[in-house]
Protein backbone atom coordinates (compact mmCIF):
# COMPACT_ATOMS: atom_id res chain seq x y z
CA UNK A 1 0.00 0.00 0.00
CA UNK A 2 1.23 3.47 -0.87
CA UNK A 3 0.53 6.58 1.12
CA UNK A 4 1.81 10.10 0.76
CA UNK A 5 3.53 9.53 -2.58
CA UNK A 6 4.19 12.73 -4.49
CA UNK A 7 6.07 12.17 -7.70
CA UNK A 8 6.19 13.69 -11.15
CA UNK A 9 8.10 12.16 -14.03
CA UNK A 10 8.55 14.02 -17.29
CA UNK A 11 8.85 12.60 -20.74
CA UNK A 12 12.48 11.83 -21.53
CA UNK A 13 13.35 11.52 -17.85
CA UNK A 14 14.79 8.49 -16.08
CA UNK A 15 13.86 8.31 -12.40
CA UNK A 16 15.49 5.85 -10.04
CA UNK A 17 13.29 4.70 -7.16
CA UNK A 18 15.27 3.40 -4.20
CA UNK A 19 14.20 1.82 -0.98
CA UNK A 20 14.47 -1.30 1.11
CA UNK A 21 12.23 -4.33 0.73
CA UNK A 22 8.62 -3.38 1.36
CA UNK A 23 9.26 0.31 0.74
CA UNK A 24 6.53 0.40 -1.89
CA UNK A 25 8.65 0.55 -5.06
CA UNK A 26 6.89 -2.32 -6.82
CA UNK A 27 3.47 -1.07 -5.70
CA UNK A 28 4.29 2.35 -7.13
CA UNK A 29 5.25 0.81 -10.47
CA UNK A 30 2.14 -1.38 -10.53
CA UNK A 31 -0.04 1.62 -9.72
CA UNK A 32 1.57 3.57 -12.57
CA UNK A 33 0.83 0.61 -14.88
CA UNK A 34 -2.81 0.61 -13.81
CA UNK A 35 -2.47 -2.79 -12.17
CA UNK A 36 -3.27 -1.45 -8.69
CA UNK A 37 -6.34 0.58 -7.91
CA UNK A 38 -5.77 4.16 -6.78
CA UNK A 39 -8.39 4.81 -4.14
CA UNK A 40 -7.47 8.29 -2.94
CA UNK A 41 -5.43 11.31 -4.00
CA UNK A 42 -4.52 12.05 -7.61
CA UNK A 43 -2.76 9.83 -10.09
CA UNK A 44 -2.34 10.78 -13.70
CA UNK A 45 -0.33 8.75 -16.17
CA UNK A 46 0.16 9.86 -19.76
CA UNK A 47 -2.81 12.15 -19.47
CA UNK A 48 -5.14 9.50 -18.04
CA UNK A 49 -6.60 9.78 -14.57
CA UNK A 50 -5.97 6.41 -12.92
CA UNK A 51 -8.77 6.86 -10.42
CA UNK A 52 -11.33 7.06 -13.21
CA UNK A 53 -9.83 4.71 -15.76
CA UNK A 54 -6.77 2.58 -15.24
CA UNK A 55 -7.19 0.42 -18.33
CA UNK A 56 -6.74 2.90 -21.12
CA UNK A 57 -3.09 3.63 -20.34
CA UNK A 58 -1.96 0.03 -20.52
CA UNK A 59 -1.30 -0.06 -24.22
CA UNK A 60 1.17 2.81 -23.70
CA UNK A 61 2.95 1.30 -20.69
CA UNK A 62 5.65 -1.36 -20.70
CA UNK A 63 6.68 -3.18 -17.56
CA UNK A 64 9.68 -5.36 -16.81
CA UNK A 65 9.20 -6.82 -13.37
CA UNK A 66 10.12 -9.87 -11.35
CA UNK A 67 7.81 -11.86 -13.61
CA UNK A 68 8.43 -11.94 -17.34
CA UNK A 69 4.77 -12.40 -18.49
CA UNK A 70 5.91 -15.09 -20.95
CA UNK A 71 4.30 -18.40 -21.95
CA UNK A 72 6.62 -21.34 -21.34
CA UNK A 73 5.18 -23.49 -24.13
CA UNK A 74 5.61 -20.86 -26.82
CA UNK A 75 8.91 -20.09 -28.50
CA UNK A 76 10.73 -16.81 -28.12
CA UNK A 77 9.48 -15.55 -31.48
CA UNK A 78 5.90 -16.69 -30.76
CA UNK A 79 5.87 -14.87 -27.43
CA UNK A 80 7.18 -11.73 -29.08
CA UNK A 81 4.77 -11.94 -31.98
CA UNK A 82 1.80 -12.39 -29.64
CA UNK A 83 2.83 -9.44 -27.45
CA UNK A 84 3.41 -7.15 -30.43
CA UNK A 85 0.19 -8.07 -32.20
CA UNK A 86 -1.71 -7.54 -28.95
CA UNK A 87 -0.13 -4.09 -28.68
CA UNK A 88 -0.82 -3.42 -32.38
CA UNK A 89 2.88 -2.96 -33.09
CA UNK A 90 4.26 -4.13 -36.46
CA UNK A 91 5.91 -7.52 -36.06
CA UNK A 92 8.79 -6.29 -38.22
CA UNK A 93 10.19 -4.63 -35.09
CA UNK A 94 11.12 -8.07 -33.72
CA UNK A 95 14.18 -8.99 -35.78
CA UNK A 96 16.54 -6.13 -34.87
CA UNK A 97 15.65 -6.37 -31.18
CA UNK A 98 16.24 -10.13 -31.10
CA UNK A 99 19.57 -9.64 -32.82
CA UNK A 100 20.62 -6.98 -30.37
CA UNK A 101 19.76 -9.09 -27.34
CA UNK A 102 21.49 -12.20 -28.67
CA UNK A 103 18.22 -14.08 -29.20
CA UNK A 104 18.33 -14.42 -32.97
CA UNK A 105 18.90 -17.72 -34.79
CA UNK A 106 18.26 -21.00 -33.00
CA UNK A 107 17.24 -19.33 -29.73
CA UNK A 108 14.37 -17.51 -31.44
CA UNK A 109 12.56 -20.79 -32.07
CA UNK A 110 13.38 -22.27 -28.64
CA UNK A 111 10.59 -22.79 -26.11
CA UNK A 112 10.79 -20.11 -23.44
CA UNK A 113 10.33 -22.80 -20.78
CA UNK A 114 13.70 -24.27 -21.65
CA UNK A 115 15.60 -20.98 -21.44
CA UNK A 116 17.73 -19.87 -18.51
CA UNK A 117 16.43 -17.17 -16.20
CA UNK A 118 18.75 -14.59 -17.78
CA UNK A 119 17.61 -15.50 -21.26
CA UNK A 120 13.97 -15.16 -20.18
CA UNK A 121 14.77 -11.67 -18.90
CA UNK A 122 16.27 -10.88 -22.29
CA UNK A 123 13.09 -12.07 -24.01
CA UNK A 124 10.97 -9.91 -21.70
CA UNK A 125 13.26 -6.97 -22.40
CA UNK A 126 12.96 -7.58 -26.13
CA UNK A 127 9.15 -7.43 -25.85
CA UNK A 128 9.47 -4.13 -24.02
CA UNK A 129 11.95 -2.65 -26.48
CA UNK A 130 10.00 -3.76 -29.54
CA UNK A 131 6.80 -2.26 -28.15
CA UNK A 132 8.61 1.03 -27.46
CA UNK A 133 6.02 2.25 -24.93
CA UNK A 134 5.73 5.87 -23.82
CA UNK A 135 6.33 4.83 -20.20
CA UNK A 136 8.88 2.21 -19.15
CA UNK A 137 8.42 0.73 -15.68
CA UNK A 138 11.44 -1.34 -14.68
CA UNK A 139 11.45 -3.30 -11.43
CA UNK A 140 14.95 -4.58 -10.62
CA UNK A 141 15.72 -4.68 -14.34
CA UNK A 142 19.35 -5.76 -13.95
CA UNK A 143 18.50 -8.83 -11.85
CA UNK A 144 19.34 -12.08 -13.58
CA UNK A 145 21.14 -10.44 -16.51
CA UNK A 146 24.80 -11.01 -17.28
CA UNK A 147 27.18 -8.12 -17.92
CA UNK A 148 26.44 -7.87 -21.63
CA UNK A 149 22.70 -8.05 -20.96
CA UNK A 150 22.99 -5.26 -18.41
CA UNK A 151 24.93 -3.13 -20.85
CA UNK A 152 22.31 -3.63 -23.57
CA UNK A 153 19.54 -2.82 -21.07
CA UNK A 154 21.28 0.41 -20.08
CA UNK A 155 21.70 1.39 -23.72
CA UNK A 156 18.05 0.66 -24.45
CA UNK A 157 16.88 2.72 -21.48
CA UNK A 158 19.08 5.62 -22.56
CA UNK A 159 17.77 5.41 -26.12
CA UNK A 160 14.16 5.19 -24.96
CA UNK A 161 14.58 8.27 -22.79
CA UNK A 162 16.33 10.12 -25.61
CA UNK A 163 13.39 9.26 -27.85
CA UNK A 164 11.02 10.83 -25.33
CA UNK A 165 9.87 7.92 -23.17
CA UNK A 166 9.54 8.38 -19.43
CA UNK A 167 11.38 5.70 -17.46
CA UNK A 168 10.89 4.72 -13.81
CA UNK A 169 13.45 2.25 -12.45
CA UNK A 170 13.14 0.56 -9.08
CA UNK A 171 16.42 -0.96 -8.05
CA UNK A 172 18.43 -2.35 -5.19
CA UNK A 173 21.58 -1.63 -7.15
CA UNK A 174 21.90 2.16 -6.94
CA UNK A 175 25.49 2.10 -8.17
CA UNK A 176 24.39 0.53 -11.43
CA UNK A 177 21.04 2.22 -11.85
CA UNK A 178 22.05 5.73 -10.76
CA UNK A 179 24.28 5.99 -13.83
CA UNK A 180 21.10 5.86 -15.88
CA UNK A 181 19.04 8.20 -13.79
CA UNK A 182 18.37 11.90 -13.95
CA UNK A 183 16.77 11.88 -10.56
CA UNK A 184 16.75 9.64 -7.50
CA UNK A 185 13.66 9.10 -5.38
CA UNK A 186 13.88 7.44 -1.98
CA UNK A 187 10.93 5.53 -0.59
CA UNK A 188 10.15 3.89 2.74
CA UNK A 189 6.95 2.59 4.22
CA UNK A 190 5.01 3.37 1.06
CA UNK A 191 6.04 7.05 1.07
CA UNK A 192 8.46 9.18 -0.90
CA UNK A 193 11.08 10.47 1.53
CA UNK A 194 13.12 12.70 -0.73
CA UNK A 195 14.10 13.36 -4.32
CA UNK A 196 17.53 14.43 -5.55
CA UNK A 197 19.86 14.15 -8.52
CA UNK A 198 22.01 11.04 -8.30
CA UNK A 199 25.36 11.69 -6.67
CA UNK A 200 28.09 12.96 -8.95
CA UNK A 201 25.92 13.38 -12.00
CA UNK A 202 24.47 16.52 -13.43
CA UNK A 203 20.89 16.44 -14.55
CA UNK A 204 21.68 17.06 -18.19
CA UNK A 205 25.01 16.00 -19.55
CA UNK A 206 26.71 13.44 -21.69
CA UNK A 207 23.99 13.01 -24.28
CA UNK A 208 21.10 12.80 -21.85
CA UNK A 209 18.14 14.99 -22.64
CA UNK A 210 17.77 17.96 -20.36
CA UNK A 211 14.69 17.78 -18.18
CA UNK A 212 11.80 19.47 -19.84
CA UNK A 213 13.34 19.53 -23.30
CA UNK A 214 11.47 16.48 -24.49
CA UNK A 215 8.35 16.84 -22.44
CA UNK A 216 5.35 15.63 -24.37
CA UNK A 217 3.34 14.10 -21.61
CA UNK A 218 3.63 13.88 -17.88
CA UNK A 219 3.48 10.93 -15.59
CA UNK A 220 2.50 12.11 -12.20
CA UNK A 221 1.50 10.31 -9.06
CA UNK A 222 0.74 12.93 -6.49
CA UNK A 223 -1.26 12.48 -3.37
CA UNK A 224 -2.55 13.51 -0.08
CA UNK A 225 -0.46 14.18 3.04
CA UNK A 226 1.38 11.23 4.60
CA UNK A 227 -0.86 8.94 6.55
CA UNK A 228 -3.71 8.85 4.06
CA UNK A 229 -3.85 5.79 1.88
CA UNK A 230 -4.53 6.42 -1.73
CA UNK A 231 -3.19 3.38 -3.51
CA UNK A 232 -4.30 -0.05 -2.41
CA UNK B 1 -12.78 -7.33 -30.32
CA UNK B 2 -12.88 -10.11 -32.95
CA UNK B 3 -9.25 -9.53 -33.87
CA UNK B 4 -8.22 -9.77 -30.21
CA UNK B 5 -10.39 -12.88 -29.77
CA UNK B 6 -8.67 -14.61 -32.68
CA UNK B 7 -5.26 -13.62 -31.34
CA UNK B 8 -5.97 -15.00 -27.85
CA UNK B 9 -7.64 -18.16 -29.17
CA UNK B 10 -4.71 -18.78 -31.51
CA UNK B 11 -2.27 -18.34 -28.63
CA UNK B 12 -4.18 -20.69 -26.31
CA UNK B 13 -4.57 -23.36 -29.00
CA UNK B 14 -0.90 -23.10 -29.92
CA UNK B 15 0.06 -23.53 -26.28
CA UNK B 16 -2.20 -26.61 -26.09
CA UNK B 17 -0.73 -28.01 -29.27
CA UNK B 18 2.76 -27.67 -27.78
CA UNK B 19 2.00 -28.88 -24.27
CA UNK B 20 -0.37 -31.64 -25.46
CA UNK B 21 -2.18 -31.57 -22.12
CA UNK B 22 -5.57 -31.96 -23.82
CA UNK B 23 -4.38 -34.85 -25.99
CA UNK B 24 -2.38 -36.68 -23.34
CA UNK B 25 -4.57 -36.09 -20.30
CA UNK B 26 -8.04 -34.67 -20.95
CA UNK B 27 -9.04 -37.00 -23.81
CA UNK B 28 -7.83 -40.18 -22.06
CA UNK B 29 -9.59 -39.02 -18.87
CA UNK B 30 -12.89 -38.53 -20.72
CA UNK B 31 -12.66 -41.89 -22.49
CA UNK B 32 -11.78 -43.51 -19.16
CA UNK B 33 -14.96 -42.05 -17.65
CA UNK B 34 -16.99 -43.75 -20.40
CA UNK B 35 -15.15 -47.03 -19.91
CA UNK B 36 -15.62 -46.98 -16.12
CA UNK B 37 -19.33 -46.25 -16.49
CA UNK B 38 -19.54 -49.18 -18.89
CA UNK B 39 -17.99 -51.40 -16.20
CA UNK B 40 -20.30 -49.99 -13.55
CA UNK B 41 -23.47 -50.51 -15.62
CA UNK B 42 -22.58 -54.04 -16.68
CA UNK B 43 -22.58 -55.74 -20.06
CA UNK B 44 -26.26 -55.16 -20.85
CA UNK B 45 -26.08 -53.29 -24.19
CA UNK B 46 -29.67 -52.04 -23.83
CA UNK B 47 -28.90 -50.29 -20.53
CA UNK B 48 -25.69 -48.83 -21.92
CA UNK B 49 -27.49 -47.62 -25.02
CA UNK B 50 -30.15 -45.86 -22.90
CA UNK B 51 -27.50 -44.22 -20.74
CA UNK B 52 -25.28 -43.17 -23.66
CA UNK B 53 -26.33 -39.51 -23.90
CA UNK B 54 -26.10 -38.85 -20.17
CA UNK B 55 -22.74 -40.56 -19.79
CA UNK B 56 -21.29 -38.72 -22.77
CA UNK B 57 -22.32 -35.33 -21.40
CA UNK B 58 -21.10 -36.16 -17.89
CA UNK B 59 -17.72 -36.97 -19.42
CA UNK B 60 -17.81 -33.71 -21.41
CA UNK B 61 -18.74 -31.75 -18.29
CA UNK B 62 -15.83 -33.15 -16.26
CA UNK B 63 -13.49 -32.49 -19.17
CA UNK B 64 -14.79 -28.94 -19.53
CA UNK B 65 -13.76 -28.22 -15.94
CA UNK B 66 -10.26 -29.50 -16.70
CA UNK B 67 -10.09 -27.47 -19.91
CA UNK B 68 -11.08 -24.15 -18.34
CA UNK B 69 -8.77 -24.77 -15.38
CA UNK B 70 -5.95 -25.38 -17.82
CA UNK B 71 -6.89 -22.26 -19.79
CA UNK B 72 -6.45 -20.08 -16.72
CA UNK B 73 -3.44 -21.97 -15.37
CA UNK B 74 -1.61 -20.71 -18.47
CA UNK B 75 -2.22 -17.16 -17.34
CA UNK B 76 -1.22 -17.83 -13.73
CA UNK B 77 2.30 -18.97 -14.63
CA UNK B 78 4.89 -16.18 -14.53
CA UNK B 79 2.12 -13.60 -13.97
CA UNK B 80 1.06 -13.89 -17.61
CA UNK B 81 -2.34 -12.55 -16.54
CA UNK B 82 -0.68 -9.22 -15.70
CA UNK B 83 0.94 -9.33 -19.11
CA UNK B 84 -2.48 -9.92 -20.64
CA UNK B 85 -3.90 -6.96 -18.71
CA UNK B 86 -0.99 -4.77 -19.83
CA UNK B 87 -1.23 -5.93 -23.42
CA UNK B 88 -3.96 -3.47 -24.31
CA UNK B 89 -6.25 -6.27 -25.54
CA UNK B 90 -9.99 -5.73 -25.27
CA UNK B 91 -11.26 -7.76 -22.26
CA UNK B 92 -14.28 -8.86 -24.29
CA UNK B 93 -11.90 -10.12 -26.96
CA UNK B 94 -9.85 -11.97 -24.33
CA UNK B 95 -13.06 -13.60 -23.05
CA UNK B 96 -14.19 -14.66 -26.53
CA UNK B 97 -10.70 -15.92 -27.37
CA UNK B 98 -10.31 -18.01 -24.24
CA UNK B 99 -13.86 -19.36 -24.42
CA UNK B 100 -13.41 -20.06 -28.13
CA UNK B 101 -10.21 -22.03 -27.54
CA UNK B 102 -11.90 -24.09 -24.81
CA UNK B 103 -14.91 -24.67 -27.08
CA UNK B 104 -12.70 -25.84 -29.96
CA UNK B 105 -11.00 -28.39 -27.69
CA UNK B 106 -14.35 -29.58 -26.32
CA UNK B 107 -15.82 -30.04 -29.81
CA UNK B 108 -12.91 -32.25 -30.81
CA UNK B 109 -13.33 -34.16 -27.56
CA UNK B 110 -17.07 -34.64 -28.19
CA UNK B 111 -16.31 -36.04 -31.62
CA UNK B 112 -13.93 -38.56 -30.08
CA UNK B 113 -16.40 -39.43 -27.30
CA UNK B 114 -19.23 -39.87 -29.82
CA UNK B 115 -17.03 -42.40 -31.62
CA UNK B 116 -16.25 -44.07 -28.31
CA UNK B 117 -19.96 -44.47 -27.50
CA UNK B 118 -20.47 -46.23 -30.82
CA UNK B 119 -17.69 -48.67 -29.97
CA UNK B 120 -18.32 -49.10 -26.23
CA UNK B 121 -22.10 -48.66 -25.96
CA UNK B 122 -23.20 -49.72 -29.42
CA UNK B 123 -24.84 -46.30 -29.90
CA UNK B 124 -26.54 -45.45 -33.21
CA UNK B 125 -26.01 -41.81 -34.06
CA UNK B 126 -29.36 -40.95 -35.68
CA UNK B 127 -30.57 -37.35 -36.03
CA UNK B 128 -27.13 -36.05 -36.90
CA UNK B 129 -28.35 -32.47 -37.38
CA UNK B 130 -29.85 -32.30 -33.90
CA UNK B 131 -26.79 -33.96 -32.37
CA UNK B 132 -24.44 -31.48 -34.04
CA UNK B 133 -26.61 -28.44 -33.19
CA UNK B 134 -26.95 -29.63 -29.59
CA UNK B 135 -23.21 -30.15 -29.30
CA UNK B 136 -22.46 -26.68 -30.66
CA UNK B 137 -24.95 -24.93 -28.36
CA UNK B 138 -24.00 -26.95 -25.27
CA UNK B 139 -20.30 -26.43 -25.93
CA UNK B 140 -20.75 -22.67 -26.33
CA UNK B 141 -22.61 -22.55 -23.02
CA UNK B 142 -20.09 -24.71 -21.18
CA UNK B 143 -17.10 -22.78 -22.53
CA UNK B 144 -18.65 -19.37 -21.81
CA UNK B 145 -19.85 -20.24 -18.29
CA UNK B 146 -16.59 -22.06 -17.56
CA UNK B 147 -14.53 -19.06 -18.66
CA UNK B 148 -16.59 -16.64 -16.55
CA UNK B 149 -16.31 -18.78 -13.41
CA UNK B 150 -12.66 -19.63 -13.99
CA UNK B 151 -11.90 -15.90 -14.19
CA UNK B 152 -13.86 -15.41 -10.98
CA UNK B 153 -11.85 -18.10 -9.18
CA UNK B 154 -8.51 -17.31 -10.83
CA UNK B 155 -7.17 -15.05 -8.11
CA UNK B 156 -7.99 -17.39 -5.25
CA UNK B 157 -5.55 -19.83 -3.70
CA UNK B 158 -8.21 -22.54 -3.63
CA UNK B 159 -9.19 -22.05 -7.28
CA UNK B 160 -8.54 -25.67 -8.31
CA UNK B 161 -11.08 -27.05 -5.87
CA UNK B 162 -13.43 -24.07 -5.87
CA UNK B 163 -14.01 -23.96 -9.63
CA UNK B 164 -15.83 -27.33 -9.87
CA UNK B 165 -17.98 -26.36 -6.88
CA UNK B 166 -18.94 -23.08 -8.53
CA UNK B 167 -19.31 -24.37 -12.06
CA UNK B 168 -21.05 -27.73 -11.73
CA UNK B 169 -24.36 -26.43 -10.33
CA UNK B 170 -24.40 -23.59 -12.86
CA UNK B 171 -23.97 -25.87 -15.87
CA UNK B 172 -26.38 -28.54 -14.59
CA UNK B 173 -29.06 -27.22 -17.01
CA UNK B 174 -26.63 -27.79 -19.88
CA UNK B 175 -26.09 -31.38 -18.77
CA UNK B 176 -29.83 -31.95 -18.54
CA UNK B 177 -30.78 -30.27 -21.81
CA UNK B 178 -27.90 -31.73 -23.84
CA UNK B 179 -28.69 -35.20 -22.51
CA UNK B 180 -32.39 -34.92 -23.37
CA UNK B 181 -31.68 -33.52 -26.83
CA UNK B 182 -29.12 -36.24 -27.56
CA UNK B 183 -31.51 -38.92 -26.29
CA UNK B 184 -34.13 -37.63 -28.73
CA UNK B 185 -31.60 -37.62 -31.55
CA UNK B 186 -30.32 -41.12 -30.78
CA UNK B 187 -33.89 -42.39 -30.54
CA UNK B 188 -34.61 -41.00 -34.01
CA UNK B 189 -37.23 -38.45 -32.85
CA UNK B 190 -35.39 -35.13 -33.26
CA UNK B 191 -38.56 -33.09 -32.77
CA UNK B 192 -38.54 -34.14 -29.09
CA UNK B 193 -35.15 -32.52 -28.66
CA UNK B 194 -35.91 -29.15 -30.19
CA UNK B 195 -37.13 -27.45 -27.03
CA UNK B 196 -34.03 -28.69 -25.20
CA UNK B 197 -31.90 -27.28 -27.98
CA UNK B 198 -33.66 -23.94 -27.57
CA UNK B 199 -32.86 -24.02 -23.86
CA UNK B 200 -29.19 -24.67 -24.63
CA UNK B 201 -29.16 -21.72 -27.04
CA UNK B 202 -30.68 -19.43 -24.41
CA UNK B 203 -28.10 -20.60 -21.84
CA UNK B 204 -25.26 -19.98 -24.30
CA UNK B 205 -26.52 -16.50 -25.20
CA UNK B 206 -26.89 -15.57 -21.51
CA UNK B 207 -23.37 -16.68 -20.57
CA UNK B 208 -21.67 -15.28 -23.66
CA UNK B 209 -23.34 -11.93 -22.97
CA UNK B 210 -22.46 -12.12 -19.28
CA UNK B 211 -18.86 -12.88 -20.17
CA UNK B 212 -18.61 -10.03 -22.67
CA UNK B 213 -19.97 -7.58 -20.10
CA UNK B 214 -18.20 -8.74 -16.93
CA UNK B 215 -14.90 -10.23 -18.05
CA UNK B 216 -13.02 -6.93 -17.84
CA UNK B 217 -14.00 -6.49 -14.20
CA UNK B 218 -13.28 -10.16 -13.43
CA UNK B 219 -9.82 -9.85 -14.96
CA UNK B 220 -9.12 -6.80 -12.81
CA UNK B 221 -10.27 -8.40 -9.58
CA UNK B 222 -8.67 -11.81 -10.07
Amino acid sequence: MLSGVDLEVSSGEVVLVEGSNGAGKTSLLRACAGLLAVVDGEAEVLGHNLRNDRRSIRGSVGMLGHATFLYDDLSVIENLTFALRAARVPVGAVAPVLDRLGLAGRLASTRVGSLSSGQRRRVALSVLAARAPALWLLDEPHAGLDQSGRDVLDQMVAEAAAAGAAVVVASHEPARASVLAHRRVSMAGGRVLDQAPPGGRALADGGWPALGHLVRERVSVSGSPPGRSHVA
Amino acid sequence: MWRDALLVAGKDLRVEARSRVAVNQVVPFAVLVLVLFAFALGPDRRVLSQATAGLLWVAVLFSAVLAVQRSFALEAADSARDGLRLSGLDPAGIFLGKAGAVAAQLLVLELILAGATVVLYDARLHGALLLVATSLAATAGLAAAGTVYAALAAGLRVRETLLPLLLMPVVAPVLLAATKAWQAGLAGVPSDGERWLEMLCVFAVIYVTLGLVTFGALLEES
